[in-house]
């Protein structure tokens, strides 16, 4: 890095500079990899702005087109079969680059390229049978008379040239493709002091431009029009000594013309498939009930002392025990009481049946996307019960192996979105139900507790929805008035418990 | 340990560039030991983690001038070959039932099950130095030593028969640019019962140009020499080895799970465990098969046709033909709908065909019900 004066950084600059780079960097981004030969080019005198852009390459010229033949595979083996491409044509290849899979006898075979370049022409489908020493793929390398036509003198420093020869004489063996190799050279870039990002510690193309990135970006001054022009009034922070390259932070000027960053993100289309176009029919239906909305908030003080004091016997007994075992079992004894909320109605509404069994559903965040298992009569289960349903349940959806048996037949739903976060929400109904709930956060709130004291209580929101067809808004209320206060005064859980 | 850390050592200085990125912490390399050999002895029973220490000692290790053996032995899982079906090999739903794990392996070849009682070999060498019948002879010679009256023979087929008759080896193998790896299987003990009951397929009508497996007979070792232990056994094998390629290495065990030892393992074996590698590597096929559906009150049945083609594990084109006298058209058309693009899987497709089952009400949703449960079960 010391190595490297300030000569060879205008150098460097004038080399990005965009009228060069399109030509020279063509060319040498496709060649077979042979002996290594020094790529001259001419050099502008004025000075342009630095590009990263121009680096990449532009497109592909024509070349010769080489027919890379598949190799002895060893053990006298004369055909194999073709498994599977990684490459199709039209596809740029480097060196190393794997391009197939191929099969003979048991032996499962990588075969990779030899050449950087571009493929042409794929030789077989898959599952054909390829011979051994005929052509498998044709790779378009680069032409080798258009760099005899672009020779042309440059001022190379001699020491940049030395220092090279040097590295070969040496023997240091740093790994990298030829043409990357050229491109270190023609950058007048040590390879030994490239970090190499790839297999076995290789240099690719990306770790030389990234080192180029980080030098011109760190010393190549803003704009060399800025050193002619003579410094206005400066601000107290004038440290930075005279003639020396300015940094941008000392001097409060107007900022060099830089090329504004260019956003290349596109817009992705592909169609909702699968489990998703299943969901748009679901919420289409859902969103064809009337809903209603009606929300509370629960004082859950109790009920986190008495969680607090169960849970060591849960776990001494193998379970995990969450709140939602409670809201569970609240929720059904609520329905004993108010058994229209536990209801489905048919399709235009001309019949409503009222569900036995309390399937109450627990809508489950997994990385498929929203499930619902539900957890099957409730009205038969204890709190302790619950709860190892819960857990098996929580473990099959993180499996992802909820099969039908749990996701359908539902009666009920309730979703702790407050697990992730949130107060009041707006739940959809999943048909064919016709309430749900959505439990916000937990919170410690200031209450007035006896006496009018402020006391710090543990309070929850609770947003109901249900279908204004069947459900009127004051059962609604009224159930969700028996639910809260099972909650906060657990004891009386214990009354009516079956 | 030390033993350990010489080892690795000497896997690690070969490869020079990694050695100097990693500033590797090893204080002892042996660069003058040109030709030697080493044998390794993983401690883990996991699968995914002994085949990615295979794929780890490919990748990193210079096998130019050296060899390695390495003895594996996995929990009970199944092992298919890199082009080959999951659902035509093994009954999958029941190894679910049974825990069984389901692995996909980088070599070729056919399908095997593995548990304590089958021991594993991998042979690493260079490009060059690879030869199949000379693995096997280590083996064979071994197996002889230890047992004279058994007829142990390799078949040009890399098998090794008992008797002429009973499978007691697999092999399979992978060639990389520079070097290779050929491993086999050695049937000690396994259980016999498990095995065959997973080697079927999961669901019929499956037709596919993957590598078929060709089923053998098999026996156990301890069937013909009930007093061999699997101790002894890998005592023999280690010296059979050494005396086959001339080295003098003794038994190393390793950690697959070591990450500071393997840099890079726990990704590798991440990889293999993934779906998208397990399942989504699997060639194209297409099911078709018959569904049998019936109504219980008032009993009724009806045929429905189903094909379905599969690429990378999901489903491209799903195809229903049920007669429109038991359920409206637009209804199977939805379902065959909903499976597309979706894994197959029957739980993927359960989330998809539950959500849709939501907006059908309406006198065919128990049929449309029972269609979707048929249609899954043929999903493995």
């Amino acid at each position: 890095m010391a190595a490297v004066t300030r000569g060879s950084y205008i150098f460097v600059s004038r080399l990005l500079s965009q009228h060069l780079c399109r030509r020279s960097f063509r060319l040498q981004n496709f060649r077979s990899g042979r002996t290594l030969q020094p790529l001259t080019f001419r050099c502008s005198r004025e000075p342009q702005v630095f590009s990263r852009r121009a680096l990449h390459a532009a497109s592909v010229c024509c070349g010769p087109v080489v027919q890379f033949k598949l190799s002895d595979i060893g053990e006298g083996i004369m055909e194999v079969t073709v498994k599977e491409w990684y490459v199709k044509e039209g596809d740029k290849v480097s060196q190393f680059d794997s391009i197939c899979e191929v099969q003979s006898d048991k032996a499962s075979v990588t075969i990779t390229s030899r050449y950087d370049g571009v493929i042409k022409k794929l030789y077989y489908d898959v599952d054909a049978t390829a011979l051994v020493g005929k052509p498998l793929v044709d790779i378009e390398t680069e032409s080798s008379s258009e760099v005899i036509q672009e020779e042309d003198v440059v001022e190379t420093p001699a020491m940049a040239r030395e220092e090279h020869t040097h590295q070969e004489i040496k023997g240091h063996k740093t790994q990298a493709t030829p043409a990357v190799r050229r491109l270190a050279m023609e950058n007048n870039i040590k390879l030994s002091e490239v970090v190499g990002t790839g297999k076995d510690g290789r240099i690719l193309k990306e770790d030389i431009l990234n080192f180029l990135a980080k030098q011109t970006g760190a010393i190549l001054p803003p704009a060399p029009v800025q050193e002619i022009q003579t410094p206005p009034p400066s601000p107290p922070s004038t440290a930075a000594p005279v003639g020396r390259p300015v940094s941008t932070t000392t001097v409060a000027k107007a900022p060099p013309p830089r090329a504004t960053p260019v956003f290349t993100g596109k817009d992705v289309t592909e169609p909702v498939k699968g489990f998703h176009k299943a969901m748009v029919k679901t919420m289409t239906a859902a969103l064809k009930i009337p809903h209603f909305g009606y929300c509370d908030e629960v004082d859950l003080s109790r009920l986190v002392a008495l969680r607090t004091e169960l849970k060591p016997i849960a776990e001494s007994r193998g379970v995990k025990l969450s709140y939602m075992p409670f809201f569970i079992k609240a929720a059904s004894l609520g329905l004993l009481h108010f058994p229209i909320l536990n209801a489905s109605v048919d399709e235009d509404c001309k019949n409503i049946t009222y569900r036995a069994s309390h399937n109450i559903g627990l809508a489950m965040d997994t990385n498929q996307g929203l499930l619902v298992p539900n957890v099957k009569n409730v009205q038969l289960l204890s709190v302790f019960e619950i709860a190892q349903e819960l857990n098996r349940l929580q473990a099959l959806g993180t499996a992802g192996q909820l099969s039908t048996a749990h996701l359908s037949g539902g009666t009920f739903t309730l979703s702790n979105i407050g697990s992730i976060g949130g107060t009041y929400a707006k739940p959809v109904i999943l048909p064919p139900e016709v309430a749900i709930g959505a439990l916000g956060k937990i919170q410690v709130l200031p209450r007035f507790g006896a006496g009018n004291q402020v006391v710090p209580a543990h309070i929850m929101k609770v947003s109901w929805s249900a279908d204004h067809r069947v459900i009127d808004g004051a059962t609604m209320c009224r159930f969700s008035n028996l639910w809260r206060e099972y909650l906060e005064n657990p004891a009386s859980m214990v009354l009516d418990l079956k | 340990m030390l033993q350990l850390r010489r080892s690795l050592a000497l896997l690690r200085g070969e490869t020079g560039n990694q050695r100097a990125r990693t500033g590797s912490t090893f204080p002892f390399l042996d660069s003058a030991d040109s030709s030697s050999g080493l044998v390794l002895q993983s401690q883990s029973t996991d699968v995914y983690q002994n085949l990615a220490l295979e794929d780890w000692i490919d990748a990193h290790v210079d096998l130019q001038r050296r060899g390695i053996l390495l003895l594996w032995r996995n929990r009970p899982a199944v092992v298919i070959g890199r082009h080959q079906n999951p659902w035509s090999e093994c009954n999958l739903p029941a190894m679910r039932k049974m825990g069984i794990a389901l692995a996909r392996r980088r070599s070729g070849g056919g399908t095997v099950f593995h548990d304590h009682g089958n021991l594993n070999m991998t042979f690493f060498a260079s490009k060059k130095a690879y030869d199949r019948k000379r693995n096997l002879k280590v083996v064979t010679e071994a197996l002889r030593r230890l047992r004279p009256n058994l007829d142990i023979r390799a078949t040009d087929r890399f098998d090794i028969l008992l008797n002429g008759h009973y499978k007691i080896s697999g092999t399979a193998s992978r060639l990389s640019r520079k070097s290779s790896y050929h491993h086999c299987t050695l049937l000690h003990s396994a259980d016999r019962s498990a095995l065959s009951t997973v080697l079927r397929p999961s669901c019929p009508g499956i037709q596919s140009n993957a590598t078929p497996s060709i089923p053998s007979p098999v026996a156990n070792l301890t069937d013909h020499a009930p007093s061999l232990v699997l101790e002894e056994l890998l005592e023999a094998l280690v010296q059979q080895y050494n005396t086959e390629f001339g080295f003098s290495s003794a038994r190393t065990l390793v950690d697959p799970s070591d990450e500071s030892a393997f840099t890079g393992v726990g990704a590798m074996a991440a990889e293999l465990r993934s779906w998208d590698w397990t399942f989504g590597r699997t060639p194209k096929f297409r099911v078709e098969t018959l569904l049998e559906l019936r109504d219980e009150q008032p009993p009724a049945r009806c045929s429905a046709q189903l094909q379905v083609e599969v690429k990378a594990g999901r489903v491209e084109s799903c195809r229903l033909d049920v007669p429109a006298s038991w359920m409206p058209l637009r209804l199977s058309g939805q379902l065959s709908d909903v499976l597309v693009g979706e894994r197959f899987c029957p739980h993927r497709a359960a989330a998809a065909v539950t959500a849709m089952l939501r907006a059908e009400k309406g006198q065919f949703h128990s049929r449309l019900h029972n269609l979707c449960e048929a249609v899954l079960a043929v999903m493995g």
